[in-house]
């Protein structure tokens, strides 16, 4: 080992005594870090930047649903506002919050000293930033940006782009090589780093779902960069995949797209589910009810997310015996989600219950996301789906799935390991503030859109027929209400993270367990550089 | 684990953001090529910033392999290290199948339903109004509207050029494991002349691709414009082809290691992941003759 001499030193420093130093000092650590926890607290940082600029957009969205007619933004500025609204919220905001989750925890939690290939770590978290850099520049770009809805539809994206389009395309693909990559780092990091006698069913249930997770991004975001690959060549090389006139199908485009999009909202709940697996019990003082059953049902949701992607084109003519099959395999997904809701509610049942910020997110997660798993009930069934399809019935719903259901999953989880990464406990006043006053807003700004939805009120719209002017301005009140107290939010944590707040224990919940909560708080920056002994 | 050894955790690395900061550069110069090309300028600033980020790229990949390399030989890598380089390198082989699976799912898509719907079959038939008198064959000889997407006037028959890439393809995953097996029974003259084979078949096979392309494009006007045969053909072909020349720049750098000294008879991963590489790429290979060139 003493052998190893030449131009790269600085590389090699470590060798010698790399388990007892801390961070490197200035703000290069930053850029050249290789510590699971650094680039946790950078993902998670970014995440919530990203949320502020995709929550700024939804505003200036509201604001101009505030009443009917154009007040702010004209409509060809709207169309961009959802587009990038949407693309900031699902690959800036919900899933690089989740990595940083699992990067932070992932470790801690199976007993490993880092994780499986930490250079690649940093790598993925710097993509990030430069995809979106690329992305959100396409708004000062000639013809302005992305304008054809998240979900980039040909011949929207192809045909009608505009020629921003290529780089759009391109930050997708950043952004892609960023997911694979931490999907890589995941799931090596959970089957090779657990600590000695750790088995896989011993596994904690965000580990689990984690790498669960982890399988759906390998599998469909490189479909994601083929259909973005295709969508390439036809603007630019002259491709007809999604173009009828040389033999190939707008439709196409719609079938690899959703291929990719079912899973990705999976990959987008799964996490949470993992994390509300750990709080109930933690805040019910009672084991997790049916901790295999949880593993299984994780397993069923992810192997049906790639049976039913042609729920989402029940309206593009695809052939009756397609229609009932994904019609039935959509339905058959209620089951596992079932088996789940079930074991929380159970968790709870008799338990010693105290409602601290973390469960109360938890607790309104449980209801909520199961408000959104039913209107997704209602959309799957086919014959009723061709009169919600396009309206804000659909809004309403992944509205419900994904602020209630992944983003309090998040507010959960920052919650109940604040503690563990900062040493201090939060604010709980504040925070159970912010949970009350997100609770209000976020109901307030997306209950009424089934009532709009079911009347015909269709998405992506800038201006709408007077009937729909009531439920608007409750819906924007709503959501101004919601946005403003994500504020508190950044207050409370950098509060925080400042040491404003009691010292916290090691394991600062009664009925928390598991490794994490072993060592001290906060973390120390290099951990289980030992492996723990699981018995 | 009495005999544990440490896990290996790099110290801070100035890779990864040199990397960022490459692939940035060269996919925003690449767009930037791209939509100025597309807006009929002769020149582009996009081929600055592209050959930028290609160097960058360039110097970073030298330079971090560099390193693991370096961190390897010195011994740093414990067994369990090891396995995270081969789960890693599994997973993204996995990665690397489910992209081809986007465009040969395209391709089945055009092939089964597409087309024929266009041609007036099933209960879609209703497509053919759009191009009345339009007969959906395979391979599509004939594009609904040509004066836009210009027909080919032949195909790439299996028999030829392609079959020889078979077999070129089949046999170099064959001597790659007669160099593997050289390698573990530690006869390094054997393993150069089996890795060094191996590469002249790949260096055949890439000639030959060229060769069929050049012919395609001259004699048959079969093009990435004639129509979604072309497409498919192209981009299937074309992607195949870019990973073989991955694969085939990966098995070169294994030979200079070897001649270097490197390897040994029980620590080869380097090696070992670019000979599944190669597998993998010979697969891929046998699913597009299967479904491109014969059926």
């Amino acid at each position: 080992m003493s052998t190893v001499a030449d131009a790269h030193t600085s590389e090699h420093s470590l060798e010698q005594n790399h388990d007892h130093h801390g961070p490197a000092k200035g703000w290069t650590r930053w850029l050249f870090t290789t510590n699971h926890k650094d680039i946790g607290t950078m993902y998670l940082i970014f995440s919530f930047g990203m949320f502020l600029l995709g929550g700024t957009m939804a505003m200036v969205i509201r604001a101009e649903l505030f009443q009917p007619g154009l007040q702010i933004v004209q409509p060809e500025f709207f169309n961009q506002l959802t587009t990038m609204h949407g693309l900031i919220m699902v690959f800036g905001a919900v899933m690089p919050a989740f990595v940083g989750l699992a990067n932070w925890m992932l470790p801690l939690m199976v007993g490993a000293p880092d994780m499986a290939l930490p250079r690649m770590n940093n790598w993925s978290f710097w993509l990030l930033p430069c995809a979106f850099l690329i992305l959100v520049s396409t708004l000062f770009m000639d013809g302005g940006g992305p304008n054809f809805g998240w979900t980039f539809y040909a011949p929207l994206s192809t045909t009608y782009g505009p020629p921003s389009t290529t780089y759009f395309i391109f930050a997708l693909h950043i952004a892609g090589a960023s997911s694979i990559m931490g999907a890589i780092n995941v799931i090596s990091t959970i089957l090779n780093m657990r600590a000695p006698g750790m088995t896989l069913m011993k596994m904690p249930l965000f580990v689990w779902t984690w790498l669960i997770t982890a399988f759906l991004l390998l599998a469909v975001m490189p479909v994601l960069a083929g259909v973005l690959t295709m969508m390439l060549m036809d603007i630019n090389f002259g491709t007809s995949f999604f173009d009828a006139s040389g033999g190939g199908d707008p439709v196409l485009f719609q079938h690899i797209f959703w291929f990719f999009g079912h899973p990705e909202v999976y990959i987008m709940i799964l996490p949470a589910f993992g994390a509300i697996s750990h709080i109930v019990p933690a805040f019910s003082r009672k084991p997790l009810f049916g901790h295999a059953s949880m593993v299984y049902a994780t397993c069923a949701i992810a192997l049906l997310s790639f049976l039913v992607w042609a729920h989402h084109m029940f309206t593009v003519g695809i052939p009756v015996a397609g229609q009932l099959f994904f019609m039935y395999a959509t339905l058959l997904i209620a089951v596992p989600t079932g088996v789940k809701v079930f074991n929380w509610v159970a968790t709870m049942f008799r338990g010693s219950m105290t409602f601290e910020a973390p469960m109360l997110f938890a607790i309104a997660f449980i209801i909520l996301f199961t408000v959104g798993g039913f209107s997704g009930l209602m959309l799957a069934i086919a014959p009723a789906d061709f009169q919600y399809h396009d309206t804000y019935f659909v809004v309403a719903h992944f509205h419900y799935v994904l602020v209630p259901g992944a983003i309090f999953g998040i507010f959960a989880s920052a919650y109940f390991w604040l503690p563990k990464w900062t040493g201090y406990m939060y604010d709980e006043t504040l925070a159970k503030t912010h949970f009350w006053l997100s609770f209000v807003g976020m109901n307030l700004a997306f209950f009424p859109m089934h009532f709009l939805g079911l009347a015909g009120m269709p998405r992506r719209i800038p201006d709408y027929a007077l009937q729909f002017a009531d439920f608007n301005m409750v819906s924007s009140i709503g959501a101004f209400l919601f946005g403003a107290t994500q504020l508190l939010f950044l207050f409370i944590v950098v509060k925080c993270a400042r040491g404003n707040g009691e010292p916290a224990a090691a394991n600062p919940w009664d009925g928390a367990e598991g490794l994490e909560w072993t060592v001290p708080s906060p973390a120390p920056y290099h951990t289980f550089s030992t492996p723990p002994e699981v018995r | 684990m009495s005999e544990h050894q440490e896990y290996y955790v790099p110290e801070q690395s100035k890779w990864p953001i040199i990397a960022t900061f490459g692939l940035g550069t060269t996919l925003f110069g690449a767009a930037t090529i791209m939509v100025d090309g597309g807006q009929g300028a002769s020149t582009s600033s996009g081929w600055m910033i592209f050959t930028v980020g290609l160097l960058l790229m360039a110097y970073m990949i030298f330079g971090w392999f560099g390193s693991v390399v370096r961190e390897s030989r010195a011994g740093l890598y414990s067994p369990q290290m090891d396995r995270s380089f081969r789960w890693g390198m599994s997973w993204f082989i996995f990665s690397e199948i489910m992209f081809f699976a986007a465009f040969f799912g395209a391709l089945f898509y055009a092939r089964v339903f597409a087309v024929p719907w266009l041609g007036g079959e099933g209960d879609r038939g209703s497509s053919n109004m759009l191009w009345e008198g339009f007969q959906a064959t395979w391979p599509l000889i004939n594009t609904p509207d040509p004066s836009l997407y210009p027909a080919p006037k032949g195909i790439i028959g299996p028999w030829g050029l392609p079959l020889i890439n078979t077999i070129l393809l089949v046999s170099s995953s064959f001597t790659i494991t007669v160099a593997h097996h050289a390698l573990k029974a530690g006869s390094r003259k054997k393993l150069k002349l089996w890795l060094g084979a191996t590469i002249v078949l790949a260096l055949a096979f890439v000639g030959f691709q060229a060769e069929e392309y050049m012919h395609a494009y001259q004699d048959l006007n079969l093009t990435l414009q004639s129509g979604i045969y072309g497409s498919t053909f192209f981009m299937l072909t074309g992607f195949h082809g870019a990973h073989v020349i991955l694969g085939t720049i990966m098995l070169t750098v294994m030979l200079i290691r070897i001649i270097k000294g490197h390897f040994s008879a029980d620590n080869h991963f380097g090696f070992e992941a670019a000979a599944w590489y190669w597998h993998f790429v010979d697969v891929v290979w046998l699913m597009l003759f299967v479904f491109v060139y014969v059926i």
